[in-house]
């Protein structure tokens, strides 16, 4: 891989919840505009890859350079300056705030983010509710609405944390679609799925995680030729 | 037609109300600092003592008048409150509750402690300002213009506080953070520091009552330990960290106050707590509680 172009590269990383240690050095990057997925059973750590990349987990070492900055030091709303943004597994909708205030919660980091009438035009069911309190809408529009207000921030590399689980198939593949047209946009975007099927459609790359290590990473093109191993990997 | 008792009657819903207009102050401040802080904070009642006698310094010391007190205490005593913050309760940030309700209580006695040993128990006059003495005669009651100042000043006050918290992009982000501090950081808001202002904040109110009452009940060492029990039980009924709660309950209990001293005087130290013990048995979380 062409290192100079890395937008996030992450080395040795390792993490900690309390006592228990959760990431035993986790190796990959990410290249500007790719779509790059983490792949593994439950529990192999990557809900708190994304997190440590975030600086959301207390404690952290290794490497995480973004834009060929290291990281590692920073607290999380200096990482968000930075322009990274995650859209958490639980979603995160404030109940305590409507639609509208919910997706106008975070800040703008950097300019470029979009404009809240392309976020609508992605999204239409958020303008129909805007004045709803944030947690009444259904999973799926909650899950818009959480991906929504990531993009209007001007971030450029979105985590998103499982954005498909629990929702209908008509709605994941709006948010294929919408996945799709990020990309297109030059967003770049590493993405923590369990429904590998989802996964191959949207993804550039792949890498696979087990006992909080990477151990595995093919491109999508490669994936046929993988796919007895991804079997044992994920146990599917 | 509106013989003695209903002028008692008035007069005592008038205490009541001012009263419950103190009552409305500091479980406001209680309720934000519970929100974001997750502190039960004990130390309410001596910062609103301080905040009193900032006042007294201020008018006696450096011949600042009332006006200029009402807007300098709360920012001294706030200024104190972000000191405390810094430097002791942002260690508890995670832990239990009774690590901080412990803290601030050991602060409050160390707080009334230092103020006691210097100006006894006895109270110190301060004098009502001169725009804001005489009263109206209001034919069944005479009204007092400071006390009518107090009490529009006071839900003027609370009411801007709900209206800040409520209604607006920095309110947004206070109750964003009361529910989850970590993503709304994650989103690039300085969160302690936001911590630290609200815990300022909701002491200042504290002062500002404290700075209220001086003309009214004096200025004493004890004045804030003897009104905060009171204070907690109303936050109790009105519900911990709702702030329009908080607001309502404060007002409705200083005026249930009054009204049980004009008609059955032998309770009226007690009413509170026999309801906040109903409350708690029917509403455990308090009347405008979220689960």
């Amino acid at each position: 891989m062409d290192e100079a172009r890395a937008l996030l590269e992450v080395k040795g990383l390792q993490a900690w919840y309390g006592e228990s240690h959760i990431l035993h050095g986790v190796d990959f990057s990410v290249r500007e505009g790719e779509v790059v997925t983490l792949l593994g059973r439950n529990g192999a750590g990557k809900t708190t890859t994304l997190k440590s990349v975030m600086g959301m987990i207390g404690k952290r070492t290794g490497s995480v350079l973004y834009e060929g900055r290291e990281t590692i030091g920073l607290t999380s709303d200096r990482i968000a300056h930075l322009g990274l943004a995650i859209c958490p597994e639980e979603r995160g909708i404030f109940a305590s705030l409507n639609v509208l205030e919910n997706l106008m919660l975070p800040p703008q980091v950097r300019p470029g983010g979009l404009p809240v009438e392309q976020i609508f035009e992605l999204f239409p069911n958020l303008k129909e509710r805007i004045t709803s309190q944030g947690t009444k809408l259904s999973g799926g529009e909650q899950q818009m609405l959480a991906i929504g207000r990531i993009l209007r921030t001007g971030a450029r590399l979105l985590m998103l944390d499982e954005p498909t689980e629990g929702l209908a198939p008509v709605i994941i593949q709006q948010i294929g679609h919408t996945i799709a047209r990020l990309k297109q946009q030059g967003f770049t975007i590493l993405l923590v799925e369990q429904n590998f099927r989802f996964a191959s459609t949207v993804a550039d790359r792949f890498y696979v995680m087990e006992h909080g290590r990477v151990i595995d990473a093919f491109a999508n093109a490669d994936l046929s030729a993988n796919m007895d191993k991804l079997h044992d990997y994920l146990g599917v | 037609m509106f013989n003695i008792s209903t002028q008692a009657l008035f007069a005592q819903l008038l205490v009541g109300l001012i009263n419950g207009s103190f009552y409305a102050l500091l479980s406001l401040g209680l309720a934000v600092i519970f929100g974001m802080l997750n502190i039960i904070n004990f130390a309410h009642g001596a910062l609103y003592m301080v905040g009193a006698f900032c006042a007294y310094f201020l008018l006696n010391v450096l011949g600042i008048n009332y006006w200029a007190a009402l807007i300098l205490a709360p920012l001294l005593v706030g200024a104190l409150g972000m000191a405390l913050e810094r430097t002791m309760l942002q260690r508890l940030a995670g832990l239990d509750h009774l690590y901080g309700l412990l803290l601030t209580f050991g602060l409050a006695l160390i707080i009334q402690g230092l103020f006691q040993n210097y100006f006894g128990s006895s109270g110190l006059p301060y004098a009502i300002p001169q725009q804001l003495t005489g009263g109206q005669n209001l034919g069944f009651m005479f009204l007092p213009n400071y006390r009518a100042w107090v009490v529009v000043f006071s839900l003027t006050v609370c009411l801007a506080t709900w209206y800040a918290i409520e209604k607006t992009k920095l309110g947004a982000y206070l109750r964003a953070a009361t529910e989850n501090p970590t993503l709304v950081r994650a989103f690039g808001v300085n969160v302690p520091r936001m911590i630290t202002l609200t815990y300022g904040f909701g002491v200042g109110l504290a002062a500002l009552a404290g700075v209220l009452s001086a003309p009214i009940n004096q200025v004493r060492p004890l004045m804030g330990a003897d009104l905060i029990i009171v204070v907690f039980a109303v936050v109790v009924i009105g519900g911990m960290g709702s702030i329009m709660g908080s607001i309502v309950t404060g007002f409705a209990l200083g005026i249930l106050e009054g009204l049980t001293k004009y008609f059955y005087p032998e309770a009226s130290n007690t009413v509170v707590f026999v309801i906040m013990a109903l409350v708690l048995m029917v509403k455990p979380n308090g009347l405008f509680g979220r689960a």
